[in-house]
């Protein structure tokens, strides 16, 4: 069929099922958004490219599909990058699509030119520049089909304006062919079955889990084994939700900010079963001091991940979609008494969590940030989905908040991104519509994306703002009280911007919480009220986020804190 | 620090060179040297890399990285079968009636020939091993060398296999 190639995107996006985009309309992406005016094609317009790019990632977290944004050349494109970056390192399907100059411009430092592959190649899955508009509907094709299977990511599609008002004779491809790239990750089946004879050798063994269970939709599949088995658990930032927060067995996050039994059931264990994680440095601290007594089984889609951080043992390299399968059903096989096998070890991690759970200490004139993060667990029901920015509150939200569903906890993990949480809340509603999202945020966070209010505003997107008010940058504020003497460099938030009044001129309602006596009653008003809200509490701006293991330090090398157990 | 060759086949399509060397950078890979050209199959490019590593685990991450890009179709490290390095140099080397026959000579002895010459230069084509053009330079130093243009290193294997069936 006869059109031009802006309309060949829009074709090609409902072809590949894309319900919604994000973006933001510029100089280069004019003839773009003329056919989305002209095909009324969903489209929600946020306030700047990054909240844009940070939507359609929440989007992508909360429903499994690629999320997809629009920019403009060079400014537009540059400011997609944080959001990319983010993207990128945990693994989120994305495809954005940027206007570049009209292909006579290119290279001549044109107004609004930006090399956007030069830039996005260290942060993208793959990244194309489409000068011709014969190459669109392949490139839109692959990109899908790149951003989606095996280890998901990001890809970057960058368009010359003049392919968008060139005709083209439409048609598109029905299968991708790529030499260097399959989308088919199975691999040595025989690696499953080391694993197996491991476990049975094994006398401590732990399951690590991490987002690549959620990526694969393997969740299902990781709880039978893990009943079956009677093999505890610890979760990555990223894995949270895929075993249910109050399992017993399961030990929550690991890390820098990990539960007391999650990081010494590491340093304890003989047999560590990674899942879907790439061994970030902020869950090993010490690489050479990480689970010393264990052999280490890594079941991972990407190749490049064995053995880049953590040499593994016992690699198993394929998607989960394959491997986990195998796994259960071999272990089935083997007609172990596992949990018999493993119920001593079962018993002492679980009664070490029992004996040092994630606590804090609640004050009569404070509202304490755990104690708000509690609360909000509290009163929303099992299917609400949070999202968090990054600081503190983001550690106390994925110690306390009792996550019990996969694409339940959206936060940005590997990049640890200040300014995610608000966008992405408002593309995981609008991407789970019947769901309620509550975003927890602070008092820093916020402010890198406060314009979102105005997209949620303008939509009616109904989520939930929680405002952590501490007058800090609190997780840099909480390393200079302890490794930097105490000297509060540029962290102290003294400026008063109010944030209830902000929100209410956005178009938000909004409402203030002060003391704990009336927390629980406003919450649960304010969480059960329609549209969106910013709910801003004030706490105090001392709290540490505790335990801690030092960067650099090994797992069992704790600041503890909070009330005895 | 252990050096092999790479031979890696792309896709011969715009932007592939800046995903292999924004990859080599961005991981801090060292390269010795790195040469890209057209191969027997029109749609094919061939990039070889002489890469250093500390170790075979450092040795697997570039290979496992390199791999990862979509572009790449197939890597073959021929450090690790047995195959022919070579590398060309061209070098300016000051040059006068007296030192003419002393360059010549030494030249002859490294199979190199001298494939330009003027009143105070010449220029040297030179195959070989790395070893054997730092040697040529070192013997040449004393005339002054004024400029090396070198390739890096390229190799193929030995037998009838090409690195694409291998």
């Amino acid at each position: 069929m006869q059109m031009n190639g802006a309309q060949a995107i829009l074709e090609s996006l409902k072809i590949e099922n894309v319900d919604l985009v994000f973006g933001y309309p510029g100089g280069a992406v004019l003839d773009l958004y003329d056919a989305v005016y002209k095909a009324k094609f969903p489209h929600i317009l946020a306030r700047h490219e990054q909240g844009a790019v940070h939507a359609a990632d929440g989007y992508a977290r909360a429903t499994g599909k690629v999320g997809v944004c629009f920019a403009t050349s060079g400014p537009g494109a540059t400011n997609l990058i944080t959001g990319i970056a983010t993207a990128n390192m945990d693994s989120i399907p994305l495809v954005c699509f940027t206007g570049q100059v009209t292909n006579p411009l290119i290279g001549k430092d044109s107004f609004q030119e930006a090399d956007i592959v030069g830039i996005t190649t260290p942060i993208t899955k793959h990244n194309y520049l489409v000068k011709k508009v014969a190459e669109l509907p392949r490139v839109i094709k692959e990109a899908f089909f790149i951003a989606r299977t095996g280890r998901p990511g990001p890809v970057v599609i960058d368009i010359a304006k003049d392919v968008f008002t060139a005709m083209l004779d439409f048609e598109y491809p029905t299968e991708v062919k790529l030499r260097g790239y399959k989308g088919d990750f199975t691999g040595d089946t025989q690696q499953i079955t080391d694993v197996v004879t491991a476990l049975g050798k094994a006398k401590r063994p732990l399951l690590f889990i991490g987002g690549g269970v959620t990526l694969s939709n393997q969740t299902e599949l990781l709880r039978e084994i893990v009943s079956s088995t009677g093999v505890p658990v610890v979760s990555s930032l990223m894995g949270l939700g895929c075993i249910p927060a109050k399992t017993e067995g399961f030990l929550g996050l690991v890390g820098m900010h990990g539960s007391y039994a999650a990081n010494m059931a590491v340093q304890k264990c003989d047999l560590l079963i990674g899942i879907g994680v790439r061994f970030d440095d902020r869950v090993t601290g010490k690489v050479d001091a990480f689970a010393p007594k264990a052999k280490i089984v890594h079941f991972e889609v990407d190749k490049a991940e064995i053995n880049k951080n953590i040499f593994a043992h016992y690699p198993v390299i394929g998607d989960l979609r394959w491997s986990l399968p195998i796994f259960k059903e071999q272990l089935q096989a083997s007609g172990r008494d596992y949990c018999g096998q493993f119920a001593d070890w079962h018993k002492l991690v679980v009664d070490m969590n029992h004996q040092n759970p994630f606590s804090y200490t609640t004050n009569s004139q404070y509202i304490m940030p755990q104690e708000l993060i509690d609360t909000v667990s509290e009163l929303v029901d099992e299917n609400t989905i949070v999202v968090t920015d990054v600081g503190q509150h983001q550690m106390w939200a994925a110690q306390f908040f009792n996550s019990r569903n996969p694409r339940q906890f959206l936060t940005s993990g590997g990049l640890g991104t200040m300014g995610y949480g608000l966008p992405a809340a408002l593309g995981a509603k609008l991407g789970q519509p019947t769901k309620k999202v509550v975003l927890f945020t602070g008092d820093g966070s916020i402010m890198m994306n406060c314009q979102e209010m105005a997209t949620a505003a303008d939509n009616d997107i109904d989520i939930k703002i929680v405002l952590l008010h501490n007058h800090v940058l609190g997780m840099v504020s909480q390393w200079q009280r302890m490794f930097y003497g105490k000297r509060y460099s540029q962290t102290l938030l003294s400026g008063k911007p109010d944030y209830v009044k902000l929100a209410e001129a956005m178009g938000l309602s909004a409402c203030r919480i002060e003391k704990p006596e009336v927390l629980k009653p406003e919450l649960e008003k304010a969480l059960n009220s329609t549209g969106p809200m910013l709910i801003d509490v004030m706490l105090p701006g001392n709290e540490d986020v505790l335990p801690m293991v030092a960067p650099g330090a090994q797992l069992d090398n704790m600041v503890l804190g909070g009330v005895e157990g | 620090m252990k050096k092999y060759i790479l031979a890696v086949l792309v896709d011969n399509k715009p932007g592939v060179l800046t995903h292999v060397s924004g990859l080599i950078s961005r991981r801090a890979f060292n390269i010795e040297s790195i040469s890209a050209g057209y191969t027997e199959d029109a749609d094919i490019t061939r990039i070889n890399i002489e890469v250093s590593v500390e170790n075979d685990r450092e040795l697997e991450q570039v290979v496992n990285q390199l791999g990862k890009l979509i572009d790449v179709i197939k890597i073959v490290n021929l450090g690790l079968v047995d195959s022919i390095v070579r590398e060309l140099v061209l070098l300016k080397v000051r040059a006068s009636k007296e030192s003419l026959a002393d360059i010549r000579n030494i030249v002859d002895i490294f199979r190199g020939k001298i494939v330009d010459v003027s009143p105070e230069n010449v220029v040297i084509e030179l195959t070989g091993s790395q070893g054997k053009i730092d040697a040529i330079c070192e013997m040449l130093a004393e005339f002054q060398i004024i400029e090396i243009a070198r390739t890096g290193a390229i190799a193929l294997s030995r037998g009838p296999v090409p690195v694409k069936n291998m």
